[in-house]
């Protein structure tokens, strides 16, 4: 077996719930997030954003602007003069930056360096624009007829079937079987469409980024991200900069959930740096988050499913349509793959159309596309049961996908924990409790994939055999804590031995950005394996100093051993004593290693949640919510704990209040926390984690990720949970008291 | 041979087949082949598209063995947030 596939062991380290190591510069105040780094002689750096949600830009003039003191740039598209090959990256330079037209309320259209904050906000106040407004289009159903305003031309892909608007961009399509035929068997068809709201990732630290970049094309960049070797490829290929003149260093970050997986005004910074000559800082308020950072989709959804009495899904349809923003993308084609993806079906076919509209571009939001893709299928399953009036539960388990079934997007499952879920949550104390008045109980499964991808890691040996730990993602969900305790265990030495560290652009080869869950997964793996390699290299000093083989030395607990009576007779080299003697035994001690770890495990939940509806009002309030869902191998189960009830709590947002509400002037009418409700304390219980373990099979502790899972049943748990409180089927989001009271009274 | 399953809307761009047989004996000739014979699918293979080999998800590691008896599938290239 190869030592990078599972291997089942006793862990010492793994497992355990250490004191996090980022945790008290955390909560006192030191940690340095993106707005916290500064520079000598720094200017600060704001941004002029279009007030329309499409608009010709006839003409700029910023000399008033430029004409004010303490004003030491003002840049505007003209200013970028490298025009990107790639269509991609020459659309986040455009989405940095509008060209000849603005797309969306908040589209970037001018910006300034200036001495002071006051300044840099009166000189944008000074640059006169002059717009030609544009019939826009913000919904996604309104966006695809022929007659819709096109956000732009030209960007249709070849799949997309004659007959739609050049705002519909992709079209995909999953499944197998004959769901016709599959309708004739069923004894009960439910047909509906489902509505979801854009929402924000709603991370609580804005963008924020401080750039420096001579004439000489060297920069460094500070920044809060998901990825700086992402950021670093993107501004390099935006500024036609080599990327190895551009030095990317990561902040802490105050969350990300997707929406710092992107690109969205740090060219402008570096930009601003370059023609200034001096650093610069610019931080968006929350206004501009709203407006100019990517929510994720809003969806339009038909689902089918047809069942028969006993509960087998007989055919199964659904046709996803989302929208992307204001530029071609999106992730309709997840949607399509993962909402039928916990079932064992015969017949099944799902379509996603990705659609443009004049809305900022859209991002991820955890599993991207995988919530809206769950949400219809789930509260369609959840109705055959209550109609067919069967077990939501054990209706599940009969039609549940398991090692061998054919996914419903296309590859064969191996070992999965679907089942596991399905079971925990049937022997839980949740199930059976009882329920009062207007109280629903609602459940719900979900899929992600989860990913590898390229990564990098190097473990050093310090002269008194402690470790310092490099890796290059971005700590949002404990990373540095797990590659701690992954390095540990291998190493056999104590946890305080080791610190981990997130290294910048020049210290380490490329990185994948901190998506995907992969970090667990890949940079584990990356980490175990450098810890191999510089134990392969201690057994070789240890040997040395024996005069025996390195074939002849083990290594446990921490030092080297003769590995047999036959080696010789020798103490125990602790990791210690041979760093003391590297420079005797051949130079300093470290280990390394590169990998694009592919092959990731995939990974399903199950939510189960009641809720209370106020007939009066038609609030919602949640009263209990339970997590199953398999994490392959918990590193350090607080963490995985965490972002399960985290997902579930950004769930409940997306699912109760949360959305982005649009005049008929398509202006954002909500880009502030007061007017865009996310859930706080009082509004969630304490949310139950259950954490099962199927290990992945590609892994060798039998890691899978977990951040983006727990996001995909929450939609559909509570609306099945409502629903059933309510006694009316709720099919759009959120579900809000006016929805709920107006379905109340429809009923 | 290696049989290489498509997602619906690339089967329309591959003479209507969900299913195309081609000489491949990793992931890079496996692409390679896609777009020499089916010349139809090279756009989209240009955007990119992640390959699911025997269940497992890859998107870029060419010397990935593939056999003949290897269940292959065709994926939109998948991306996470």
């Amino acid at each position: 077996m190869p030592k990078d596939e599972y291997q089942s062991r006793d862990f010492r380290v793994v497992g355990t719930r250490p004191i996090r190591p980022d945790g008290i510069d955390k909560v006192t105040g030191k940690a340095r997030y993106g707005a916290d780094i500064s520079a000598p002689g720094m200017l600060w750096g704001a941004i002029l954003r279009s007030p329309h949600a499409h608009a010709r830009i006839k003409g700029i003039d910023t000399s008033k602007a430029r004409a004010m003191k303490g004003v030491k740039a003002v840049i505007t598209r003209a200013d970028f003069t490298h025009q990107p090959e790639d269509a991609d990256m020459a659309d986040i330079l455009d989405n940095c930056m509008a060209g000849d037209k603005a797309r969306y309320d908040g589209h970037a259209v001018a910006a300034v360096a200036a001495t002071s904050k006051s300044i840099a906000r009166a000189a944008l106040a000074a640059i006169e624009v002059d717009y030609e407004v544009l019939p826009h289009v913000t919904d996604v159903d309104e966006a695809m007829k022929p007659s819709a305003p096109v956000v732009e031309t030209g960007r249709q892909q070849e799949n997309v079937p004659e007959g739609y608007s050049e705002n519909v961009t992709g079209r995909s399509q999953y499944g197998h079987g004959d769901p016709e035929s599959g309708f004739e068997k069923a004894d009960l068809i439910v047909e509906r469409s489902f509505k979801t709201a854009a929402t924000h990732q709603g991370y609580i630290e804005p963008h924020a980024c401080l750039a420096t970049l001579g004439s000489d094309g060297q920069g460094d960049l500070w920044v809060c991200t998901q990825g700086h070797y992402m950021v670093r490829n993107v501004c390099a290929g935006v500024l036609g900069l080599d990327a190895g003149q551009l030095r990317v260093t990561a902040s802490e970050i105050g969350g990300g959930f997707g929406g710092k997986t992107h690109v969205w005004m740090e060219p402008t910074a570096l930009m601003l740096a370059r023609k200034s000559g001096k650093p610069v800082k610019l931080v968006m308020s929350r206004d501009e988050v709203f407006r100019a950072t990517g929510p994720t989709a809003s969806s339009s959804v038909d689902v089918k499913i047809g069942m028969t009495k006993d509960g087998t899904i007989t055919g199964a349809t659904a046709s996803y349509r989302l929208q992307a923003g204001a530029y071609p993308g999106g992730i309709a084609f997840l949607s399509a793959m993962c909402g039928f993806a916990p079932y064992d079906l015969e017949n099944v076919r799902t379509e996603g159309f990705e659609v443009m509209t004049n809305r900022p571009k859209a991002a991820a939001y955890r599993a991207p596309g995988a919530p809206m893709g769950a949400y219809p299928v789930e509260s369609v399953i959840d109705e055959l049961c209550q109609k067919l009036d069967l077990d939501p539960l054990e209706t599940r388990l009969k039609n549940a996908a398991r090692e061998g079934t054919k996914s419903s997007y296309g590859p064969t499952y191996p070992a999965i924990g679907l089942e596991a879920t399905l079971n925990a949550a049937k022997s839980h104390p949740h199930w059976s409790a009882p329920l009062g008045p207007n109280q629903g109980r609602g459940v719900a499964c979900g899929f992600w994939f989860n990913f590898g991808g390229d990564t990098c890691v190097s473990l050093m040996v310090n002269p008194d055999g402690t470790v310092s730990l490099s890796e290059g993602n971005p700590d949002i969900g404990g990373s540095r804590a797990s590659m701690t305790m992954m390095a540990a265990e291998e190493l056999g030495v104590p946890l305080d031995q080791v610190r981990t560290i997130i290294a910048d652009t020049a210290s380490l080869g490329q990185n994948e950005v901190t998506d995907g869950s992969r970090v667990t997964f890949a940079v584990g793996l990356a980490t175990i394996k450098a810890a191999r390699h510089a134990i392969q290299i201690m057994k070789e000093r240890a040997a040395m100093t024996w005069g025996i083989d390195p074939e002849a030395v083990d290594w446990r607990d921490g030092a080297a051993h003769p590995a047999g009576p036959n080696a010789g007779k020798f103490p125990p080299m602790t990791i210690k004593e041979i760093a003391a003697i590297a420079s005797n035994t051949g130079g300093p001690i470290a280990g390394h290693h590169e990998v694009n770890a592919e092959g990731a495990g995939v990974s399903f939940a199950t939510h189960m949640v009641d809720t209370e509806v106020d007939p009066e009002t038609g609030a919602v309030k949640v009263l209990r919510y339970t997590v199953f869902q398999d994490a392959g191998k918990a590193v350090h189960p607080d963490y995985v704990e965490g972002q399960f009830q985290g997902g579930a709590a950004q769930g409940i947002g997306w699912a109760i209040n949360e959305e982005y509400i649009y005049g008929d002037d398509g202006r954002l009418q909500n880009a502030g926390f007061l007017d865009y409700r996310i859930p706080v304390a009082s509004d969630l219980p304490m949310i139950e984690p259950v954490i099962l373990e199927i290990p992945n099979p590609g892994h060798p502790y039998g890691v899978r990720g977990v951040g983006e899972t727990s996001i995909v049943p929450p939609l559909a748990a509570i609306a099945n949970s409502v629903s059933r409180a309510a006694g009316v089927r709720l099919t759009s989001l959120p579900m809000s008291p006016p929805k709920v009271l107006a379905a109340l009274k429809a009923e | 041979m290696v049989a290489v399953r498509l997602w619906g809307s690339l089967a329309e761009l591959a003479d209507g087949q969900q299913t195309v047989e081609i000489e491949a004996a990793n992931l890079r000739q496996l692409l390679d082949g896609l777009a020499r014979d089916y010349p139809a699918l090279k756009p989209q293979l240009d955007r990119g598209v992640s390959v699911s080999i025997d269940g497992k998800i890859y998107n870029d590691a060419w010397a990935t063995p593939i056999s003949e008896e290897s269940e292959v599938v065709l994926l939109n290239r998948l991306v996470g947030g």
